[in-house]
């Protein structure tokens, strides 16, 4: 009987042991949610990896067609749920600048406050799950622990602890409780005395260093070329903010706020306190160190508007603004505007032809771009690396599938 | 004491194996309530470094009972197997884990002659089957059939065994400074006060006790090595595809083998069951007083060594929440540039001084002498007449 030909590639293949094709997530414990990771893995090398999302869509961009922009808000606290103020703040903006609406100063500055505080709560969350993506579970607890307070402050704000639906077009729905800012103010001060620890346990601890310094370079160049934003744009050096470069609209919000923005340029940071730790050797602009320490540093800056706020708002009489009808009709046209969620530049696009219900309405996602670089800077790392480097970048899926 | 059983004329056979299953059954007492213990207090020691309370509910206000309402849960827990699974390596493996985590604590004392089998090379038996626990893991790695778990498995060979070198050569030190393997006889050279603990020997000793705690850690697979369960890497690593009481075992074995390194580290470096001060000697409770005196001052000297076991196993814990996890090319790296020449060049250190100085530069007792010191009882069931 003759011997069936075997292909002698086919056998070639066939006995290939070097490489393991390996699905990481969607339930993996450190892809942060729903994430699928495909990793062409050589051993422990990474050589290549393929992020697949869509596990959490939820069609939000299409049931802001059939609702009413004041209706939607709700829906825009679930994209990024880690920052639902500046989600609100996001989309608020983009139908005030359609309406053509001012906001009073008050609420401008009850604004700053809510998402400043929200920024921080973000990068504490940023913060502690990427301790628990390298392995240390203890700064976790000390950044929730911290975070805690920002949503009790919160809670009494708005009564809610997560989606928020504060922030709404023409202003906020309520006026800030009695006694708030003094709460404000007592969790600043405490904060303050927990960033030297979070830098202890973290940013200048040794393994911490070994493990993020040099891991997963992006550079300015392509950081630029993806359309990266936030934080980790910044931890490439690029100096970019829309806080301070985005519209006149959003600019206006920071009007005579003093605040740096978080970037390296010309090898050092802007230093205005002596304590923050020491750029290590070993770190490597746009590495998961970098990206990491952008955040810890944009958390005091984050204090320090949320002070100028305060002091702002206490000296400010006048009405705090009054939210939009329900049903209030929207002028014809389209409008879109970008402001600086704290994972990065958060667009909304609204298309009205006139009646109260827009008849598009589109989210530019900052994570979706800042996802799209992993293949890019994973390529040829370790294992040990995808967390390392997925967990600098700071993704919410909620956001990038909306 | 088995000898003693034979003097009543009870069969040989049945006075050894009589004596031989008491001894297992309280080890394996021991070690379970040491992993239970180690369980509820890895608890509490991790909330109490994250600034929180950590078990309270059950047991009244410590959480006393956590550890039992963690194995029943364990043990009514659905017994879950993958269909890819090697089925007979996929239930073997969290048993060679355990008994090789067991068997340690046969050769090790725990006081002067309390010990269910004084071997005179005690030292190198705890280390050869120390060293066999990494075959469970790898087992239990292959028959998962999980990729994840594959790669815990390979983490592990590669980690434990590079480790053992220079792990063993920490051991070797204080066994060439001593003379002997037998851990009885090691443990009751450092008598007296504490400056007579092998760690105070010289100053390499010193550093080779730092070294040791290093390689223990990571033979034992504890944070910041334990990169073949490595949760936020491989999920869960060999450990992924287990559940209900077959991970439990797993568990119990890795406790063990802390408390077996802790305890190891203690009789090598740290006195042993010989507190910093002689007080079973002041008070006169030795055997040369009374038997009974002698028992109780042996019951004192336990309770020392599981003092000092039990520090080590809290260093651990400690050192396992506070730091972020090693890489993989860090952790070798780790061994093989740092632990392996620290450790030769300890080894030589420790020679040389030991050649300069054969006195030391403190009176110490010879080892021989030390042997002599220990009652007899526990010295007649050593086999082999080999000892000079």
């Amino acid at each position: 009987m003759p011997m069936e030909r075997v292909d002698p590639e086919l056998v070639e293949f066939d006995v290939r042991t070097d490489e393991m094709l390996i699905n990481m997530g969607p339930q993996h414990p450190s892809t942060h949610g729903v994430l699928r990771l495909v990793l062409r893995t050589d051993g422990e090398v990474v050589t290549d990896v393929v992020p697949h999302i869509g596990y959490l869509h939820r069609c939000a961009e299409k049931i802001g067609e059939k609702i009413s922009p004041r209706q939607w808000i709700p829906y825009t606290d679930r994209m990024d749920y880690l920052a639902g103020m500046n989600m609100n703040l996001g989309w608020a903006m983009t139908v005030e600048k359609l309406m053509d609406l001012e906001i009073p100063d008050r609420a401008r500055h009850v604004r700053v406050m809510v998402c400043e505080l929200n920024r921080i709560a973000s990068h504490l969350v940023a913060a502690g799950t990427y301790g628990l993506d390298l392995g240390s579970f203890t700064p976790f607890l000390y950044c929730f622990r911290e975070r805690e307070k920002i949503l009790d402050l919160f809670e009494e704000v708005c009564g809610a602890r997560l989606t928020y639906s504060f922030i709404t077009m023409g202003g906020v729905t309520g006026d800030l409780p009695p006694g708030w800012l003094d709460r404000c103010e007592r969790f600043l001060r405490e904060f303050e005395e927990v960033i030297p620890e979070l830098h202890a346990v973290l940013t200048s601890n040794e393994i911490f260093v070994r493990r993020t310094a040099g891991v997963g370079v992006l550079t300015p160049e392509t950081a630029i070329a993806y359309g990266c934003s936030g934080p980790v744009l910044r931890g490439s050096g690029v100096k970019w903010d829309l806080r301070r470069d985005g519209e006149p609209r959003v600019t206006r919000m920071y009007e005579d706020y003093d605040f740096e923005i978080i970037a390296q340029h010309e090898g050092s940071y802007p230093q205005d306190r002596d304590d923050y730790p020491p750029v290590p050797p070993e770190a490597v602009l746009g590495d998961s160190w970098h990206r990491f320490y952008v955040r810890m540093i944009e958390c005091v800056q984050s204090i320090r508007l949320i002070r100028q706020a305060m002091a702002k708002y206490q000296g400010c009489d006048g009405p705090i603004g009054e939210p939009i009808k329900l049903t209030q009709k929207l002028p014809k046209g389209e409008a879109y505007l970008e402001t600086e969620a704290p994972k990065g530049q958060m667009g909304f696009m609204v298309v009205s032809d006139g009646t109260a219900i827009p008849w598009r309405v589109r989210a530019r996602s900052s994570c979706f771009c800042n996802l799209s670089v992993t293949s890019e800077i994973c390529r040829g790392c370790l294992l040990a690396d995808i967390p390392a480097i997925v967990g600098s970048l700071d993704i919410v899926l909620g956001e990038i599938d909306r | 004491m088995a000898d003693y059983l034979v003097q009543f004329g009870l069969p040989v056979w049945l006075a050894y194996g009589g004596v031989a299953l008491m001894q297992c059954l309280i080890l394996l007492t021991i070690m379970m309530f040491a992993a239970a213990t180690f369980t509820w207090m890895e608890r509490k020691v991790s909330g109490r470094i994250q600034d929180r309370l950590g078990p309270t509910r059950v047991g009244g206000r410590f959480g006393w009972l956590q550890s039992p309402a963690d194995g029943i849960k364990l043990l009514c827990k659905e017994d879950l197997m993958p269909a890819q699974a090697d089925k007979i390596l996929f239930r073997l493996a969290p048993y060679i884990s355990f008994c090789a985590s067991f068997c340690v604590f046969l050769a090790l004392p725990f006081s002067n002659g309390w010990v269910a089998q004084q071997l005179n090379v005690a030292a190198f038996f705890i280390l050869a089957i120390a060293g066999l626990e990494v075959f469970g893991v790898i087992t239990a790695g292959y028959a998962s059939a999980s990729k994840w778990s594959l790669y815990g498995a390979m983490r592990e060979a590669a980690q434990v065994v590079s480790y053992e070198v220079p792990f063993g050569i920490c051991v070797l030190i204080p066994v060439m400074v001593a003379g002997t393997l037998d851990l009885v006889a090691i443990g009751n050279m450092q008598q007296g006060w504490g400056i007579n603990w092998m760690i105070f020997h010289s100053p390499f000793m010193f550093v080779t006790f730092f070294i040791y705690l290093t390689c223990a850690v990571a033979s034992t697979n504890r944070a910041p090595f334990d990169l073949a369960e490595a949760e936020s890497e491989l999920v869960a690593g060999f450990l992924t595809e287990y559940s209900g009481f077959r991970w439990s075992v797993f568990f119990m074995a890795e406790y063990g083998s802390m408390t077996a390194v802790s305890g190891l580290a203690a009789i090598l470096f740290l006195g042993g069951w010989h507190g910093p001060i002689p007080i079973a000697d002041l008070l006169g409770l030795t055997y040369s007083n009374h038997a009974i005196l002698g028992w109780f001052g042996e019951l004192l000297g336990a309770c020392n060594f599981l003092f000092k076991a039990f520090l080590g196993v809290t260093f651990m814990m400690w050192l396992r929440w506070t730091l972020p996890r090693l890489r993989i090319d860090q952790v070798m790296t780790t061994c093989l540039k740092y632990c392996i020449p620290l450790a030769a060049a300890m080894f030589v250190g420790v020679m040389l001084w030991t050649y300069a100085l054969p006195g030391g530069i403190l009176p110490r007792k010879t080892p021989m002498a030390a042997v002599a010191e220990a009652p007899a009882w526990t010295t007649v069931e050593t086999p082999g007449g080999d000892r000079p």
